[in-house]
């Protein structure tokens, strides 16, 4: 290089300072770095999350008087969910109807997962966008979209009796357990796509080619290599819709009349009309537990499976 | 690498399975825009002419003005507050190690997947316990929970994405982390951030349980409509809300989506 | 410490969680030194770098640059500056805007700040590049913007992280010759971390040899290569062929060992400590032992031993001789002069001689 001298900057000597005690632990200690950066999140999500779930716990324990409560501590809330057949009745049909919308949106969104991650090539990310676009926009509308086509009077009845194939209206078309499903995993497909769809893209697809080059056709090929490969996607794409449908409100409020109630209804309306707070409150504890254990077995039952395959 | 590979070509049916989905997927939508410009109070078939009127009369309504600047207002609250927030979060998830750092985050991930009543009501009970009368900022806080998960699962990819030592090189040649910040870490993650905001104030906007839970007497845009559906004769004029903001919405999202696109390549390391 | 050097190690420790990434390493480093960390990867290295520049700090122990203690320092505002493995050129900046980056604290005026970037595009041969974009320029570029980013704030000290591993062989060699030629320009000292060991003998003053978090030897790069202090110093740096031996007699610095293949040897024990009856190892590089077809005459040691393979490099060749009561065949490396003798194509017989200073006492290990 040149023989040129550096002509630099006046101020040559950096000024060495040392810092006071705080900067000194934060320099110091890399946790202390992540848990200073990390605390306001944190912070908020205690206050906003843990505390008020906390303080809900405890209203569980009391008792409704009236407008007022009896705050003494008992567990009458929870005995009468167990006693009154109608809790228990709705949170199976809940969990039942969640499970099969959870079954249904994963099947058909599976081979579209499938489809993005192994046959598209150019304009991958555009397809992603427009897979995913729905799931952003507001879940109340799309739930409103359906009323609209399944309602009494709505777009398939209508259409129907326009053409002629039907008289009357079909009316197990809305307000039904049917409805209620269909609506859910339409409203979560967009959701359930991307689990899925990161767990096929990593798959190395050399070891697709080497499962053929062994002798596995198309068929065996899925079954041996992609398939189980995939299943944390799948996995992770059943919990992400099982959980927050089991407690969906809008859904069943708009579209599933009395015989597709679910539980997220009967909490709400100890808050709205009803007015037992403390019931409300058992019931969603009671909610969150059942999901919590039915979530760790399935976890577990998975895990083994898997053990069991490989 | 040739895409027509044994693996990679073309296969069929399943195109058209995607193609079908796509459509599946997008049309019980549509038919809000599409009975929205029906001239009649009826949703049904055949449709009966072209009409804008019911656009027209909910431009003079007060009552949708003043849920659209509360949703506004809100919307815009949470999605800078989360924002904000989720940049801390992913740099001190993707930069530091620190112990109980997978819990946590599925602690702050968590409202993705428990159902939204739950929050609702333990926030409805909190506020009520502690006296504080539900208002719009009572929304916003709601809001928040839902929003943040979202905003750090945004940002994530793009702080994983880029070099840690460029924020090295930036403190190695004199800059404290606040400048560090402004000049290196602010400017890698900005598409990340754009689509953070865009995508938090789309949810904020459009979201409805926390608001049902958590609203006072000013209603957001979700919660009039949830109060116009129980009359049939506003049907028609909440189908046309109901499409402007499917259409603001789906606007918001793609553009916020489309800058953030490349979050998951590293745009740093490679040329 | 030392009064004379410029940056001192004590006594430094780092653990990460229960793993020992430094194990009490102890170095000075003298002003205007150009010094190496010579290692493969995870032998620690890179973590001393770090912890010099400031990213890590020392679990125990102290590091002082200029007489300063260093540990509560942050990056920031020590006096060093680094050039990374990656570069780290900042990609939404233009090449000028990285050189000038560290330059915002001094507020110099536009003009002024530009000269002095111009006056770095010069130095690094990179004169009208200042409007790149970071992602238009090639490997041996950037590296360059790197070196003259943290060049133009004028540093004590500079730390390279492998910044030459990256570039393929050719660009490479150019480079080590003008790094050399530039640490000489700007006379500012140089840490340099390199797994590359021709690449550190080439550019150092002084190179530590590290393994598992030690520094196993520091010298210049002749002291590391023609008197290594043991074995795996000697087999990491070249080539080296081992004999196992015992010492069976010291006469002051002199000492005679009796090494398998070898018979009985007479050599210098410098700085290795030995006694009577001592298992130890004697090393020779392959260029030191001379080939010859016919029994050479004149001083120093010779044995006869069989030609079993060899290798054609063109300016030099390599023959693997094998001696009796030895497993493995001596490797020898010879130029390929006018006399070279011819390469196997059967095995035959072959003479091997060698100086005895070019010999080397190990102690067993």
């Amino acid at each position: 290089m040149s023989d040129q001298t550096l002509s630099g900057a006046s101020s040559s000597d950096m000024p060495i300072r040392r810092a006071n005690w705080f900067a000194r632990l934060i320099y110091r200690s890399e946790a202390a770095r992540g848990f200073a950066l990390l605390s306001p999140t944190l912070v908020f999500m205690l206050v906003a999350l843990l505390v008020p779930f906390m303080i809900l716990v405890v209203m569980s324990l009391w008792t409704a008087v009236g407008f007022d409560f009896d705050t003494t501590l008992t567990t009458n809330n929870y005995q009468q969910a167990a006693e009154r057949p109608i809790y228990g009745a709705l949170l199976t049909r809940s969990l039942w109807i969640s499970g099969i919308a959870t079954v249904v949106t994963v099947v058909v969104c599976y081979p579209m997962a499938y489809y993005v991650a192994f046959h598209v090539h150019r304009n991958k990310m555009l397809w992603l966008v427009f897979m995913t676009l729905p799931f952003w926009t507001s879940y109340l509308l799309r739930v409103f979209a359906w009323k609209v086509v399944l309602g009494y009077e709505g777009v398939i009845n209508s259409a129907l009796m326009t053409i002629g194939l039907i008289e009357t209206p079909l009316e197990f078309l809305l307000y039904s357990k049917e409805a209620v499903i269909i609506t859910l995993a339409h409203a979560w497909a967009a959701f359930a796509i991307l689990p899925m769809y990161v767990s096929l893209e990593k798959i190395d697809k050399s070891l697709l080619e080497a499962a053929t080059d062994l002798g596995d056709g198309p068929v065996m090929r899925f079954l041996r290599i992609t398939l189980p490969l995939s299943l944390p996607g799948v996995i992770s794409a059943s919990l992400l819709i099982f959980i927050p449908t089991t407690g969906d409100y809008i859904t069943p409020a708009l579209l599933g009349g009395p015989d597709g109630a679910m539980i997220g209804n009967l909490i709400q309306k100890q808050f709205g009309p009803i007015n037992n707070w403390p019931m409300g409150a058992a019931l969603s504890i009671i909610l969150m537990l059942v999901i919590a254990v039915i979530c760790v077995v399935f976890i577990l039952l998975t895990n083994f499976v898997r053990r069991r395959i490989s | 690498m040739s895409s027509e590979s044994y693996i990679r070509r073309p296969n069929r049916p399943l195109q058209v399975y995607a193609i079908v989905f796509l459509i599946v997927l997008y049309v019980p939508v549509l038919f809000i825009p599409l009975f929205s410009f029906n001239d009649s109070i009826y949703v049904r078939f055949p449709l009966e002419g072209f009409t804008v009127k019911w656009y027209v009369e909910l431009f003079h309504r007060e009552a949708v003005w003043n849920a659209f600047m509360n949703s506004v207002k809100v919307g815009a609250v949470v999605s800078v507050l989360s924002t904000a927030l989720g940049i801390f979060g992913a740099k001190a998830i993707t930069r530091y190690r620190f112990p109980g750092r997978g819990p946590l985050v599925g602690f702050i991930m968590l409202p993705l997947v428990v159902p939204l009543i739950i929050f609702g009501v333990a926030l409805l009970v909190l506020f009520s316990q502690m006296g504080v009368p539900l208002s719009l900022y009572t929304v916003t806080i709601g809001h928040m929970i839902v929003c943040l998960p979202f905003s750090i699962a945004t940002l994530l990819p793009r702080f994983e994405g880029f070099d840690p030592s460029l924020e090295e090189a930036s403190a190695d040649l004199g800059e404290n982390a606040w400048w560090t910040f402004w000049r290196v870490t602010l400017p890698m993650v900005f598409p990340g951030v754009i689509a953070s905001l865009m995508l938090c104030f789309t949810v904020s906007f459009d979201e409805f349980i926390m608001a049902f839970f958590l609203t006072g007497t000013q209603p957001t845009l979700p919660m009039y409509i949830w109060g116009q559906l129980r009359f049939p004769q506003e049907f028609p004029s909440v189908l046309a809300l109901s499409s402007f903001i499917i259409a603001a919405s789906f606007a918001i999202v793609f553009v916020g989506l489309w800058i953030n696109r490349g979050a998951h390549v590293s745009t740093i390391k490679g040329d | 410490m030392t009064s004379d050097a410029f940056i001192s190690i004590r006594n430094v420790d780092k653990f990460f969680g229960k793993f020992q990434a430094i194990d009490d390493v102890s170095i000075d480093i003298g002003h205007g030194e150009f010094f190496s960390l010579l290692g493969s990867s995870g032998c620690g290295k890179t973590t001393l770098l770090r912890m010099l520049a400031g990213f890590e700090s020392p679990s125990s122990g102290e590091i002082y640059i200029d007489g300063q203690p260093m540990s509560e320092v942050p990056p920031h505002m020590r006096p060093v500056n680094m050039v990374f493995q990656s570069y780290a050129i900042f990609p939404h900046l233009d090449v000028r805007d990285n050189i000038a980056y560290g330059l915002r604290k001094q507020k110099l005026p536009k003009a002024k700040r530009d000269e002095m970037v111009d006056e770095m595009l010069e130095l690094i041969k990179l004169p009208g590049y200042g409007d790149r974009k970071a992602n238009e320029l090639s490997g041996g570029q950037r590296q360059r913007i790197a070196l003259a980013r943290a060049l133009i704030l004028r540093p004590k000290v500079l730390l390279l992280d492998e910044p030459l591993g990256a570039l393929d062989k050719q660009l490479r060699e150019q480079m080590q010759l003008e790094l050399r030629d530039l640490q000489r320009t700007v006379g500012i000292t140089f840490v340099f971390v390199t797994h590359d060991q021709e690449e550190a003998l080439t550019l150092s003053d002084r190179i530590a040899v590290m393994s598992e978090g030690r520094v196993l030897q520091m010298d210049s790069p002749t002291g590391l290569y023609e008197r290594p202090s043991s074995r795996r110093v000697a087999s990491f740096i070249g080539t080296m062929n081992f004999f196992d031996g015992t010492v069976s007699g010291v006469n002051g610095t002199s000492v005679e060992v009796a090494a398998e293949g070898l018979g009985t040897l007479r050599l210098d024990r410098r700085e290795t400590a030995v006694a009577e009856g001592d298992k130890v190892q004697v090393a020779i590089r392959p260029e030191k032992l001379g080939i010859s077809d016919s029994r050479p005459e004149g001083e120093g040691g010779r044995i006869e031993g069989t030609l079993e393979n060899s290798a054609y490099l063109g300016e030099r060749s390599h023959h693997y001789v094998r001696l009796d009561g030895l497993e493995k065949p001596v490797a020898v490396s010879a130029q390929n002069k006018e006399n070279a003798i011819a390469t196997a194509d059967r095995a035959r017989p072959i003479w091997l001689s060698w100086n005895e200073e070019s010999l080397v006492l190990l102690a067993g290990d």
